[in-house]
């Protein structure tokens, strides 16, 4: 067996009386891509600043690389991205990278470093005066400038737009398929669905499911019904039909179900009078919610 | 499952000092407002309360205003460089999160720190170089060749205080309030210390405090350099030690304090 990436065995931390992570044990490979997933609040930064010592377990034990998060030979195998941090902002893009490229024992060329980030053209800019997007870029750079192992990206295309964020994730692609490991976090689907071949779904300071994106995705499998009704549905009329998440609004009921078929029996033979029926197939973002919210009962 | 199957390597601390120097030095040299105020200022005060009267004796002394003064501002130029490069530069580094980044990265938190020593240090010989300059060629100033090196030498060693209480305050304030924390500390400390008046010519109740301020002290290491001293070499070094050591613990607190709230 070789040393896992990362690895963390039944962490759990707490901030004063918030329990931002309840008892998490997750194994990276070298090589892996791996991708965080879950709302805000879930716990995805948490774990990640747990993994690369950025902060300590209040239970449990955390291990990069075999060796503590602080060690700097481990982290000497990382680069890192993190969702807010700040630069030497009079420094240009290309004495950023140099210098980062420094901290590590071999170190890309500026240049290359640039190059994956696509940022050859800003190389002569002052680092305060890029956009959003280039800036990120920039993070990147330094991220991957040191020739590591793995790269931590936390949120890595918040506050990109649509085509700056479409043209980063292939410069993340490209990178991981040179056989690095990749931990990202984000809440957004597609992201994580084009980019990891490992989805762990993170919710309330939990992994709730942990498994390749096909898999994440079947294990929804099923259909989304939403009807507009008058009176709140019981939820016991709903009971054994694997009926996953149900939210209403205004009268509108939506939910997700393996067997719509007999859901709709049941709802006619209950005395429901249902209107303006729908039912679609689910994709990854309604997958993504079944797993993350509880059930609520119908009409409350 | 085993370690030894990975090869462990870091860069050479040598090589990570120097472009972490190199760095920041940089970054300080194109922030103009700040660069240009640690050299200019000291060689302005001088103009106004040395320069005019340079041959002339203090008092009824036969102390010469020209090297006494120059002595004087040599001081505030160092100890200024000092306080404010830790002090308003360490508070807004923490503002804008550069510590974050930075220490989930493999440059060791002591090299970073040391950079910011060396930064410090070599803004703080530059204003020196600059002051001696003007003094010398602008209020011909001379002193022996051997006395402008002790002056120089006595002024960055006995400086290890002002780095602390820098550091404490760059640790304890935030980035907006820094400059104003920073500034109603030094400023009155430095002037009740006889910085720019002889203390002799200050209140009597300045008078009274000032021998128990550390700026105090360190201009009489430097006053001790040209010839005109109020208090012994070995005093002075005891009351720097004393400070340094106050300094450095109430500094070691506040980086603690910041530490154990992001890090821990």
């Amino acid at each position: 067996m070789t040393t896992p990436a990362v690895e963390l065995i039944d962490v759990r931390k707490s901030f004063g009386h918030l329990e931002a992570l309840r008892g998490v044990s997750l194994r990276i490979e070298q090589g892996e891509v791996v991708a965080i997933l879950g709302p805000n609040g879930a716990g995805k930064t948490t774990c990640i600043n747990l993994m690369l010592g950025q902060r300590r377990p209040t239970a449990g034990t955390a291990r990069l690389f075999g060796l503590s998060p602080e060690d700097r030979r481990a982290r000497s195998r990382c680069g890192v991205m993190l969702q807010e941090s700040g630069l030497l902002g009079q420094l240009r893009v290309r004495e950023l990278v140099d210098l980062f490229g420094s901290y590590y024992p071999h170190p890309l060329t500026p240049e290359k470093a640039l190059a994956m980030a696509g940022l050859e053209d800003q190389s002569r800019m002052q680092a305060s005066k890029l956009s959003g997007g280039q800036r990120q870029r920039l993070y990147f750079a330094l991220a991957v400038c040191g020739d590591p192992e793995a790269v931590f990206l936390d949120e890595p295309t918040v506050g990109m737009d649509v085509e700056a964020r479409r043209a980063f994730l292939d410069v993340i692609r490209q990178f991981g398929e040179s056989g690095k490991t990749i931990v990202l976090t984000t809440h957004y689907l597609e992201e994580a669905d084009e980019l990891a071949d490992r989805i762990v779904v993170f919710d309330q300071g939990r992994v709730i499911a942990d498994a390749s994106p096909s898999e994440i995705k079947s294990q929804v499998a099923g259909k989304k019904i939403s009807f507009v009704t008058d009176a709140p549905v019981p939820e016991a009329y709903l009971a054994g039909l694997g009926v996953t998440r149900v939210e209403s609004d205004a009268g509108r009921v939506r939910m997700l179900s393996s067997t719509p078929e007999d859901v709709l029996w049941r709802l006619h033979q209950c005395g429901v009078e249902i209107r303006d029926l729908e039912v679609t197939g689910v994709n990854l973002e309604d997958a993504f919610v079944s797993l993350t919210s509880r059930q609520t009962a119908i009409g409350s | 499952m085993s370690i030894a199957e990975l090869k462990f390597d870091v860069a050479p601390l040598p090589s990570v000092m120097w472009k972490q120097t190199r760095a920041q030095l940089l970054s300080s040299l194109r922030i103009p407002a700040f660069s240009l105020t640690t050299i200019l200022l000291p060689i302005m005060f001088f103009a106004f309360f040395g320069l005019p009267y340079v041959h002339q004796t203090i008092g009824n002394t036969n102390i010469t205003v020209g090297p006494y003064v120059m002595a004087s501002f040599g001081a505030y130029a160092v100890s200024s460089a000092m306080v404010f490069n830790f002090g308003i530069g360490v508070a807004m580094a923490r503002g804008q999160k550069m510590d974050l980044l930075q220490r989930a990265t493999p440059l060791p938190s002591g090299v970073a720190m040391a950079a910011t020593v060396v930064n410090a240090m070599v803004f703080a010989l530059i204003s020196l170089i600059a002051l001696f300059a003007f003094a010398s060629i602008a209020g011909g100033v001379s002193l022996p060749v051997g006395t402008w090196l002790t002056l120089t030498l006595r002024l960055l060693v006995g400086a290890v205080p002002l780095i602390g209480l820098g550091m404490a305050i760059g640790y304890a304030a935030g980035p907006n309030s820094a400059p104003a924390v920073t500034n109603l500390i030094y400023l009155p400390m430095s002037f009740a210390s006889g910085l720019f008046i002889p203390v002799a010519q200050l209140p009597a109740i300045i008078q009274k405090v000032a021998p128990y301020l550390p700026t105090y002290h360190y201009g009489q290491i430097a006053w001790n350099a040209v010839g005109a001293p109020t208090e012994s070499m070995e005093s002075a070094v005891i009351w720097l030690g004393a400070w340094t050591v106050l300094f450095f613990a109430l500094a070691l607190r506040f980086i603690r304090l910041d530490q154990s709230r992001k890090f821990s």
